[in-house]
């Protein structure tokens, strides 16, 4: 499902295995669980690397699951409940004490693109893996939090328009044209490498993790609040 | 004064004649009504096309109606009166059941700059025409939803500056090339074609409607909450 490794000031949240990498109850609470592991063992220089093996960086809330409720109201009911339960993964990479980079190697779709654009950077293929938010194609609204997090992280309105209102998939060229992902490459080896590269040099700052979390949260205010995240000043000022 | 009309999905209302199309109390009636018609009748794959005849798309408020009360508070509070009437217009077009496209192929100034803004597509002529935000030079403050409007479509704050502060009168390709329009098309039946191609397209993704409407409200959730728009979640999924 998922697993955390530790390459010197390097954390790697990988999604394993070769399917969808959809988020169900289960692998939200895992997801959950790995980055209080991060954030407990955080230190100055500590960088976060979100990665997936296969061709789905991931494809969002596991509707097989959802309709294995049985009736139409059931089904409504689990993707609410998906939904209420990932909006904690989301609070906690925004404050996560450290610079958050996700690898996208494959499609990030819906609740998938949503965990990726939860990060700092995003760095895509060129050449395979499309960005795309379906929901208007399969008629279902948006949670707060997930339309506050495109608003504050994406500034071309007519980008969001044309994710949200037209549903467009959207190419690694593309993406990084439109500022949606830092860098787009060609091939996964390179794009994990640029990640680690990025990653690396981040670290090289020593940045205090707290800080760099508040000054994040300070950056999506209006995300921070939706999540009840809480301000804290800090003037532990490096002279 | 406006018009509409029903061809296959598409519903198209006009601003019929070679006038200015000035908004007073009467064209904002009729074009509640006609948007109200066009809700009624909405079905999957339906998408508006608003366009005008003449040189003008509108040039915003009926100001001449307004100085005809005779004296200066009388006219302010016309002004206030049309600005007050012309919320439920705007309202109505954020809340459209369908994708919705604004054929500019002429001059939008004003509150004819701000009825074209309310849409979801603007496409706009290359060889003739301006945007315009008349109020810097005339000396009239932007009622709070014309604000909100701007500041959600907009994303570029140097483009908002440049309308609301330097009353900058932006011709098509500045408007394509700094994203305030979708496309620019030199002359007027290339504009309605490519706005009768889009509409189409769209139409063929046979969106639901409702839902359409409730995700371009969480686009825009600042517009929404000075409108008084109120908030539907949907998990009709089509899976």
């Amino acid at each position: 499902m998922c697993t955390l490794e530790k390459r010197g000031n390097l954390f790697i949240l990988t999604l394993t295995g070769e399917d969808q990498h959809r988020f169900n109850p289960d692998l939200i609470s895992s997801l959950l669980d790995l980055l209080s592991q991060v954030k407990a063992q955080a230190t100055s220089g500590s960088v976060l690397i979100t990665l997936a093996q296969g061709k789905f960086f991931s494809y969002g809330f596991d509707l097989d699951w959802a309709q294995a409720a049985g009736s139409e109201r059931g089904a409504a009911k689990r993707l609410q409940d998906m939904a209420d339960l990932f909006k904690p993964v989301i609070a906690t990479l925004l404050s996560l004490p450290m610079p958050t980079i996700a690898a996208i190697t494959g499609h990030a779709v819906a609740a998938g693109f949503t965990l990726a654009l939860s990060h700092d950077y995003l760095i895509m293929r060129k050449d395979r893996g499309i960005l795309w938010m379906p929901e208007v194609d399969i008629a279902v609204t948006l949670p707060d939090y997930i339309n506050a997090l495109f608003k504050e992280k994406i500034g071309d309105a007519s980008v969001r328009r044309d994710l949200f209102l037209r549903g467009l998939k959207m190419k690694g060229d593309e993406a990084e044209k439109r500022g949606v992902v830092k860098a787009a490459y060609d091939g996964e080896a390179e794009v994990r490498e640029a990640s680690v590269c990025l990653a690396e040099n981040l670290g090289k700052r020593k940045w205090h993790g707290e800080v760099y979390a508040e000054i994040r949260k300070g950056l999506y205010p209006q995300l921070s609040a939706i999540l009840g995240l809480s301000h804290k000043v800090y003037a532990i000022a490096r002279l | 004064m406006c018009t509409l009309e029903k061809r296959g999905n598409l519903f198209i209302l006009t601003f019929t004649g070679e006038d200015q199309h000035r908004f007073n109390p009467n064209v904002i009636g009729s074009l509640l009504s006609l948007l109200s018609q066009v809700k009624a009748e909405a079905t999957r794959g339906s998408a508006l096309i608003t366009q005008a005849q003449g040189k003008f798309f509108s040039n915003g408020f009926d100001l001449d109606w307004a100085q005809a009360a005779g004296s200066e508070q009388g006219a302010a509070e016309r002004l206030h009166h049309m600005v007050d009437l012309f919320r439920p217009v705007i309202a109505a077009l954020l809340s459209l059941p369908m994708p919705t496209v604004a054929a500019i192929t002429g001059h939008a100034a004003a509150g004819g700059f701000a009825l074209a803004l309310s849409h979801d597509y603007l496409i706009m002529r290359k060889d003739r025409g301006v945007l315009y935000m008349s109020e810097v030079d005339i000396a009239l403050t932007i009622p709070d939803y014309f604000n909100a409007l701007f500041r959600e479509k907009i994303g570029d704050a140097s483009v908002r500056r440049d309308f609301l502060l330097r009353g900058l009168k932006m011709k098509g390709d500045e408007a394509e090339k700094r994203g305030v329009v979708e496309a620019a098309y030199g002359g007027e039946a290339e504009v309605k074609q490519a706005s009768v191609r889009l509409a189409e397209n769209f139409g063929k993704r046979k969106w639901h409607g409702e839902v359409y409407a409730e995700i371009r409200k969480g686009l825009y959730p600042q517009l929404s909450a000075i409108l008084g728009l109120t908030h539907k979640a949907y998990t009709i999924a089509r899976l």
